[in-house]
């Protein structure tokens, strides 16, 4: 590996302090960590908890009785804070670097003073079946949240179940299904047109839902092709469910056309907006025409994605879906908030009782925080972010930024180092973890794997542009690299805790294990 | 191995290298040979994964001086008669060797691939080093130093797959007419299992994808018959329905048995004739250029197509394959002008199970 550009000569006294490298050098700790279920002690307490007063075996129903001792690890507390401060040295995760290379992600900053709210034990120790009289204040929360929604997308109801971005997907196919059913046409549209470069989400879930996916490309300057759409709807069209910008971060213009293409054939139009964070009180679902949308509450407005979840998604419909919503609803009738629950045509429960609270909390105390032109700022402040690396990684040699080239992006970019690869065998994924040695990364969600050696990055609003100058400079350095002296490139990662991941266990239903029943089960063959 | 005038007439603008007069009037332009130096590369790169490969090879700048240039000492097994090498050469050079090698890695373009196929067909697996003017075939590493990572991979995980040798008319090229012909398939290594590599690339390692092609075909078709058009999506499709098809040619497949294998277009009209309306087509675009009709499929004459009519003539391709053409249309050259033109415009593409593309297609 050469050496930095800035390390000058130093003068012989001053040799024992090294120079700063150019470049941060980030060394991840290494424990050797066993799994937490491997830990235990038997005999070992975390705490002592007193007997009952009073003999429970009498008070418990039989069925609700454990016939033996949960296979839980015997810690001490000590022991379990140590394991979990150990394994939170072995990560790179979102608060401990410039985490933009997780595009469609929208990795921002989520303000810790929003954790306080959530930690407050007027939200942690509600509970979900108490009588609504006692919590009238987190109705009230969901009910300004979906008012708030409601403005930012223009729709008139927004329902707060759904657990993600993919539930409030379904959601929406799910009334979609149950509006053309209740209008009698369910068996003669049975079509869900979307676009290669929508969430896939859109197409899985409109096929779970039961409907035949048809699905549009780009034309040959990179946007959904206009002409394919004409083609493809009729009377069996059931809806256009369509991300916009899409995952490339190319914004369709022509986009209300699209939505009065689908009307005129009687379909119903779905907005996918996990991409929202570019265009917040810019441009609404409504502006274009949509009948429905949903936003990502754990992307554009905040709140943790806490590792796969609980996240929180919202279905935002307008006037004449508001009877297929999710029950029950939240309503105010000028004194109190309410639950109704009465709503016969409603498609039912999207997750049990009413969506993840302190998800909703969460970012109820960040659209509070921001006041409406605080939105359209870190619309504005995203997408500055975003054209300002992409002309950055632009100039990087061997990479491009394919379809619709020359045009500026919304909030995110895919990449494609396609030129690199072939000049150097290297390949996305391994610059991506070379990068880490550097203490960033970017992976390799960039589904459907169309774009040849593909990176996604989505700067969003909370990154500096120190900070996206040394992403960049980052990506410059392993680009030259991966050039001038390739083996660095591919056989990194160099200085973290595990050296290379083999992908073959984790892509295999047979062999991956996401819970320690699965890994004794599968791995240790017991 | 490699084939030294492979190239020669690309930076000329020859649009290809086929033949010695071209040759020549390349080396009149001025080309410089680059295949040896992209063999070396390659050869380099495949030295660095797997310590000291041995190497077998031909003569001089048939491999030889390619091996050296990368610190290699090769085995020379094969020796051209002339200064001049040709395609018996390569034809030669590759029955030389093959007996003997895990891999076949030659340097060249699309008419070497020919050469090396007619010499070896799939008895050995091969890969080819690009270093070609043309190279539609799906034998090639990406780039010189790629192949040699692939080929490093040979050492250690032993999976292959067919992929399709392809070839200009060069002199149809040069009169300004575009017209491939699939010559057959070579055995490959598989792609290399990084993500990335698995989910582009080729369709027919994406078992998901063709399983669901297969189900929805199965579907539509019910009883009926089933033309299959070549390519490796097609033979994958008929693998998923139970049938081992040919490496090439048109198969006509009922209930997952063979009703014919590999028809000529008289057999497939006779076949056809008999129930046109209880007979679908399914074709897959061959190669890069998108050709849906009328590239390495010509048995499935206009007589035919219009015999069993637009509706039952599936489209057929993974969502990689369709992506991969960025937006340019598939193309039909059945021969007939008239029908290329019935059957253009936005045409259903079967995708997956209940999955479908409306893609544009339009008369070459």
């Amino acid at each position: 590996m050469s050496a930095p550009a800035n390390t000058g000569p130093v003068s012989t006294e001053d040799a024992r302090i090294a120079p700063k490298p150019a470049l941060r050098r980030f060394h991840q700790a290494r424990w050797d960590e066993p799994l937490l279920f491997e830990l235990g002690t038997p005999g070992t307490r975390g705490v002592a908890v007193p007997a009952p007063e009073v003999p429970l075996d009498d008070s418990l129903p039989e069925a609700l009785r454990r016939r033996e001792a949960p296979g839980l690890p015997e810690m001490s507390q000590l022991h379990v804070l140590r394991h979990y401060l150990r394994l939170s040295q072995e990560n790179l995760g979102v608060d401990l670097n410039i985490d933009v290379g997780q595009g469609t992600c929208t990795m921002k900053y989520s303000p810790k003073v929003n954790d306080r709210f959530v930690r407050d034990h007027r939200i942690s120790e509600l509970h979900p079946l108490q009588d609504e009289s006692t919590v009238q204040g987190v109705l009230e929360v969901m009910h300004h949240l979906e008012k708030m929604l409601a403005e930012i997308s223009g729709m008139d109801r927004v329902s707060l179940q759904p657990g993600a971005g993919s539930a409030a997907i379904y959601t929406n196919i799910a009334m979609i299904r149950a509006y053309f059913a209740s209008r009698g046409e369910l068996e003669q549209r049975d079509e869900v047109i979307t676009t290669i470069f929508s969430h896939p989400s859109n197409a899985a879930c409109a096929k779970t839902a039961g409907f035949k996916v048809i699905t549009l490309y780009p034309d040959k300057d990179g946007y959904p092709d206009i002409e394919a759409l004409k083609a493809a709807v009729g009377p069996r069209t059931a809806a256009l469910m369509i991300t916009n910008p899409e995952d490339t971060g190319i914004f369709n213009s022509r986009i209300a056309e699209f939505v009065d293409i689908v009307h005129e054939a009687g379909g119903l139009c779905a907005y996918d907006q996990a991409n929202a964070n570019g265009i917040l009180g810019i441009t609404r679902a409504r502006a274009a025409g949509f009948d429905m949308c949903h936003f990502n509450l754990h992307k554009t407005f905040s709140t943790p994605h806490a590792c796969g979840g609980p996240a929180a998604g919202a279905s935002g419909v307008s006037e004449k879906l508001v009877p297929f919503l999710p029950r029950p609803t939240v309503e105010f009738d000028g004194t109190r908030y309410h639950l109704d629950d009465d709503r016969p045509e409603s498609v039912g429960k999207i997750r049990p009782f009413y969506g993840v609270v302190p998800n909703l909390v969460r970012a109820y105390a960040w659209i509070m925080s921001l006041g409406a032109e605080g939105l359209r700022e870190v619309a504005e402040i995203a997408v500055l972010n975003n054209n300002y690396l992409m002309k950055k990684i632009l100039e990087i040699r061997g990479v491009s930024a394919p379809y619709a080239e020359g045009k500026r992006r919304i909030e995110q970019v895919r990449y494609s180092w396609e030129e690199l690869g072939r000049d150097t065998g290297v390949h996305s994924e391994e610059i991506g973890v070379r990068a880490a040695d550097f203490g960033t990364h970017y992976w390799t969600s960039h589904h459907p794997y169309v774009v040849p050696e593909p990176m996604t990055l989505e700067p969003t609003e909370s990154y500096s542009r120190q900070d996206l100058d040394e992403y960049a400079a980052i990506l410059a350095e392993v680009a030259r690299e991966a050039y001038e002296d390739p083996e660095t490139v591919r056989t990194a990662p160099h200085n973290s805790t595990i050296h290379q991941v083999r992908h073959e266990t984790l892509d295999d239903p047979k062999t991956w294990a996401v819970t320690w029943r699965a890994y004794r089960r599968k791995i240790l063959g017991q | 191995m490699v084939n030294p005038v492979a190239g020669l007439g690309g930076r000329v603008g020859l649009k290809g290298s086929d033949g010695p007069d071209v040759q020549a009037r390349a080396r009149e332009l001025g080309a410089v040979p680059r295949a040896s130096e992209r063999a070396s590369a390659a050869l380099a790169e495949l030295a660095a994964r797997v310590g000291a490969p041995v190497v077998l090879t031909a003569a001089g700048p048939m491999g030889e001086d390619a091996a050296r240039a990368a610190g290699l000492e090769p085995d020379v097994r094969y020796t051209p008669d002339g200064s001049a090498t040709t395609a018996a050469d390569t034809v030669a050079a590759a029955r030389a060797l093959a007996p003997d090698v895990d891999l076949l890695l030659f340097a060249g373009g699309d008419g070497t691939a020919r050469d090396v196929l007619d010499a070896v067909g799939s008895s050995v697996p091969v890969l080819g080093v690009p270093t070609g003017v043309k190279m539609h075939s799906a034998v090639f590493g990406v780039g010189p130093r790629a192949a040699g990572e692939v080929a490093a991979r040979v050492a250690t995980t032993r999976a292959f797959t067919e992929a399709e040798v392809m070839d200009l008319d060069e002199d149809a090229v040069r009169s300004g007419r575009v017209s491939a012909r699939l010559y057959g398939h070579l055995l490959v290594p598989d792609a290399p299992v990084r993500v990335q590599q698995r989910k582009v690339g080729s369709s027919a390692a994406d078992p998901y994808a063709v399983g669901g092609i297969a189900a929805e075909l199965a579907g539509r078709v019910g009883g009926g018959r089933l033309v299959l058009g070549p390519g490796g999506t097609t033979r994958a499709i008929a693998a998923a329905l139970g049938v081992d098809v040919p490496v090439m040619g048109v198969n006509v497949l009922r209930g997952g048995r063979f009703v014919a294998a590999d028809v000529n277009a008289a057999e497939l009209a006779r076949i056809v004739e008999a129930d046109p309306a209880g007979t679908w087509i399914a074709v897959t675009p061959i190669g890069g250029q998108g050709f849906l009709l009328g590239r390495g499929n010509q048995q499935i004459a206009p007589e035919v197509l219009r015999a069993v009519g637009p509706d039952r003539l599936l489209a057929v391709a993974t969502e990689a394959k369709l992506a991969a053409l960025g937006g340019r249309p598939l193309l039909l050259d059945t021969g007939d002008p008239d029908l290329d033109r019935a059957l253009a415009g936005y045409r259903t593409v079967i995708t997956g199970r209940g999955r479908t593309a409306r893609y544009p297609v339009q008369g070459a």
